[in-house]
């Protein structure tokens, strides 16, 4: 990494060559460390998803010791675990003219042309040996009747390269990377933190050297240190409150390095994945999630007239007495090359299109995902086996049954392409700082294709991370164990331990979920799926009273040092709400329309989103400042020298 | 711009609220003595999960300037078994093949009182209030709950064809989500159902079948080690399981057991 601070620049170090020798060049050029000295050196993983995990296994393998440290009770519960539809790769099984060079392709396509082509490409190359390794690993992904690979399509693509374990492929690959994780955990080459999360890195002589963290069961402060740091601690969607996040999800860790220097980039892009279950009620917690693989089978729609809509509405009609000609299949309708299978950037777009015409189902804010003609062609029993446990989660929240009535569905905050920003070695701003997954930038540009997230986590965790790591730890193989009694830790800690004080002694009156809840109210409205100037600036000022509402009047009962679900809610209430006036920073800058980014300023007459590319084509990553000041912003432009960037067409 | 609308047109019902009577048990901590407490809730809408309902609870008694009820629940879909509540005598409460999260409150009536329980078990220490130590079941898979291969240099993962129906097995298995339901339904503790499907699952593929028996008795060991009972086929754990996996894993499980002992 290089930042240039006159031209408020800042380099990949993307390795020379053509694209397709990229990597191996890389692999081929970079430092190694020996057998002996890797049981010297520590490594400090955070998080246990896909990405952490995977890292975590690759490199106690390797020989490195490793400290992983994960929130919930156990490795297994991390988020990966709720992935439901599939992991791509480009094996082409099904001769259907996939390759390594088509996957990456699709992928930068997809994002449209927000992503560094280096690292899509790597990404696309990898991909293939994950599926091999997960194999391996005893993961029981779907199979033919001769016995190899099943495959079915994602959105966003126009062959079949997605792998799955029914409607459980997330769980099945965490799973898979958890047993990795705990082999290593017998060995002794990886110690597990459990129930702990961090509060802040410590940098000592400017290089990342350990963590500090609450043990949630104690409420004790701790501190570990190591020779490298990766972050491996997913996105931070649920600044919206309302996501299909976990609970627990949270940007904090991922906030404590911003401000400890590392850059934060393109926190505007975030994905709002169009097929969830519509918000019900006023206690609503969470949103629920139902798989892009039903955009296999089934057809989104919403009613042609709009006295159909409204009787639906009204509870006077049912969808299934509406004749076929009376249905708007309205993304068949404008796209018919990719039909129900268009990115879901341009699924959300679409369906909120139609609700805001007034043809909306359910509230008025919902259409409908209809299965019939697909259980006419497949028969029921096929359409239970692809997506039978999907049916059941709707069936229990909802109280409706989807083999009888089309399922409603509408568009919530899923995932953030945004993060943490690293170079091509995955390596933040700060040296020995490292992210990982879904916490950093790195591969989906503006938006997220279905089924690559998984791929993401598991390439950095076990194909990425543990080569780049190397070519800094060669350079570390003379430093002894970091103690943990610098005064480098010593002043994180006070500063943690201040923090949790002031927060307990406001003793106001607003409960964390209340304030939660109104900064993603501000957060869904203003910087949401249409985002423009007024609201953003509008956003800015209301997440601002959120911030002294919050720091005047929390009310967190119990104790400090002790187990507290309010102070550890509250702790990450108060980097969301940062996060969240960030993400409004960085839409308002970002004048043009791209992926999961839609400034309603910037369209085609169409309502397509419109980039411009004279003016935005780079990744803005933001600099830390300091409390209450500005965050300076550095450029990385991006470069296409192998595709053509071109406006995305999915008709 | 579209806004959160906060009706219940989804299912096209007019939204019905409960009131409810709740008894929760409520401990300090590991060693200290737990009682039931008694709280009345007001209001509760019946599209609402169970954890929505406690949610509003602990919001009602932070108002009052109360400690809220400590319990474990993290994904709220159904799949990450971090919540483990024992409601009116069931573990996930009294629907079927569901999880604590995904059980609503349209199952409950108007004016009922309500039970809730942490897991109870001695594998399962009790943190605070609901929430309980599973870290017992972390232990039992690091002692050989996975296939010893290392990343990398791995075959095509194509090259060992697998008959649909083992894959399709294996993934029935597969399918636990680690919770403890069955622990907390066995009246002897017993852990085999969440042992039986790891060793199970593992054991129907060829990726697995190298170290079945080896695997099957490290984790029975381990299992023992760390004070679960006994299994006497009562079945109860299947009954309970939100997943739905069959105690015919444990029959499996079995076998591998004993060929481990035939070769020591």
């Amino acid at each position: 990494m290089s930042t240039d601070k006159k031209t408020k620049t800042i380099v990949a170090k993307i390795p020379e060559g053509a694209l397709s020798e990229k990597w191996s060049n890389y692999k081929a050029q970079q430092k190694l460390v020996n057998p002996s000295n890797k049981r010297r050196l520590d490594v400090i993983v955070v998080g246990t998803g896909l990405a952490g995990a995977s890292a975590a296994a690759a490199l106690g393998e390797l020989g490195f010791n490793v400290l992983n440290f994960c929130i919930q009770d156990s490795p297994r519960r991390a988020h990966s675990i709720a992935a439901q539809g599939g992991i791509n790769a480009a094996k082409n099984y099904q001769n259907d003219g996939d390759s390594v060079y088509r996957l990456f392709y699709d992928t930068i396509k997809g994002g449209d042309y927000r992503a560094r082509e280096a690292n899509v490409y790597r990404l696309a190359e990898v991909s293939n040996s994950i599926i091999d390794q997960c194999v391996a690993q005893g993961v029981p992904f779907a199979r033919e009747y001769g016995g190899l690979l099943d495959n079915r399509s994602f959105g966003g693509a126009q062959v079949s390269r997605t792998f799955y374990a029914r409607g459980q492929t997330g769980q099945q690959l965490l799973l898979g990377a958890y047993s990795a994780l705990s082999r290593q955990v017998h060995k002794g080459s990886v110690k597990l933190y459990t129930r702990r999360e961090m509060l802040d890195l410590v940098v000592v002589d400017g290089k990342a050297r350990g963590i500090i963290v609450r043990n949630l069961i104690t409420g004790k402060i701790e501190r570990y240190s190591a020779h490298a740091v990766v972050i491996g601690t997913g996105g931070y969607g649920n600044a919206f409150f309302l996501s299909t996040n976990a609970m627990e999800s949270n940007g904090s860790a991922a906030w404590q390095v911003y401000k400890k220097g590392a850059y934060f980039a393109n926190p505007c892009y975030a994905q709002i994945h169009p097929t969830c279950i519509p918000v019900q009620g006023e206690m609503q917690s969470k949103l629920t999630l139902m798989s892009e693989s039903l955009r296999n089978d089934g057809r989104i729609w919403v009613p042609k007239k709009k006295e159909d809509a409204q009787a639906v509405r009204a509870g006077k009609l049912k969808p299934t007495e509406i004749a076929e000609e009376d249905r708007d299949y309205y993304l068949e309708r404008r796209y018919p090359a990719f039909g129900n299978l268009v990115p879901r950037d341009v699924a959300s777009r679409a369906a909120k299109e139609r609700c805001d015409a007034g043809y909306g189902v359910g509230s008025g804010l919902a259409v409908y995902l209809d299965f019939k003609d697909a259980i006419e062609r497949l028969g029921k029993d096929v359409v239970e086996t692809r997506y039978g446990n999907l049916f059941q989660m709707y069936e229990k929240i909802v109280d409706d049954n989807p083999y009888e009535t089309p399922m409603m569905i509408y568009p919530a905050i899923h995932y953030t392409m945004g993060g943490i920003w690293v170079d091509y070695e995955l390596q933040t701003t700060i040296p020995g700082l490292y992210s990982i997954g879904e916490a950093n930038f790195s591969d989906h540009g503006a938006n997220r294709l279905g089924a690559s997230a998984l791929m993401q986590g598991l390439a950095d965790g076990y194909f990425v991370l543990p080569y780049t790591i190397q070519n800094y730890l060669a350079d570390e193989i003379r430093t002894p164990r970091i103690s943990t009694d610098l005064p480098e830790f010593a002043e994180a800690e006070r500063n943690i331990l201040e923090r949790i004080e002031r927060l307990m002694s406001i003793k106001g009156k607003r409960s964390v979920d209340s304030l939660h809840k109104q900064l993603g109210h501000t957060m869904w409205d203003f910087v949401g799926m249409g985002r423009n100037k007024k609201g953003l600036l509008k956003a800015i000022d209301e997440i601002k009273q959120v911030k002294k509402e919050f720091w005047s009047n929390v009310f967190i009962p119990g104790e400090g040092l002790d187990l507290n679900v309010e102070l550890e809610k509250a702790l990450r209430l108060a980097d969301f709400i940062e996060i969240g006036e960030l993400m409004a920073r960085d839409a308002l800058h970002r004048e043009e329309s791209c992926g999961g980014h839609f400034r309603e300023e910037y369209q085609t007459p169409e309502g397509e989103a419109l980039r411009q590319d004279d003016k935005f084509n780079y990744v803005a990553c933001w600099k830390y400042m300091g409390e209450d000041k500005e965050p300076e912003m550095y450029k990385e432009e991006l470069k296409y020298e192998f595709v053509q960037v071109q406006q995305r067409n999915y008709k | 711009m579209s806004s959160y609308k906060y009706n219940n047109a989804i299912t096209n019902n007019m939204e019905k609220t409960i009131n409810i009577n709740l008894r929760i048990w409520r401990q300090r901590g590991p060693k200290a003595k737990g009682a039931f407490e008694s709280y009345k809730l007001d209001g509760v809408s019946t599209d609402s999960s169970f954890l929505e309902m406690l949610d509003q609870l602990n919001e009602q008694l932070i108002s009052e300037g109360k400690e809220p009820i400590v319990f474990d629940h993290d994904c709220r879909e159904g799949i990450c078994g971090m919540c483990s509540l024992y409601i009116n005598g069931h573990p996930h409460g009294p629907d079927e093949d569901i999880t604590t999260c995904q059980l609503h409150m349209r199952k409950f009536k108007d004016g009922e009182t309500i039970t809730i329980e942490p897991w109870r078990s001695h594998g399962f220490p009790v943190i605070r209030d609901l929430m309980v130590d599973r870290s017992a079941f972390d232990k039992i898979i690091q002692a050989g709950g996975y296939v010893s291969v290392n990343t990398g240099g791995i075959p095509d993962a194509n090259a060992i064809p697998i008959p649909k129906p083992v894959a399709d097995m294996a993934m029935d298995a597969a399918a636990c989500i680690g919770c403890g339901a069955c622990v907390a339904a066995c009246k002897n503790g017993s852990a085999m159902l969440f042992v039986a499907a790891k060793v199970s699952q593992l054991a129907l593929l060829p990726q697995g079948k190298v170290e079945a028996a080896r695997r099957a008795k490290a984790m029975v060991q381990k299992m023992d080690e760390l004070g679960f009972g006994n299994c006497t086929n009562t079945g109860a754990c299947e009954a309970e399981c939100p997943k739905n996996i069959s105690i015919t894993h444990i029959a499996r499980l079995n076998r591998e057991f004993l060929k481990a002992k035939f070769k020591d």
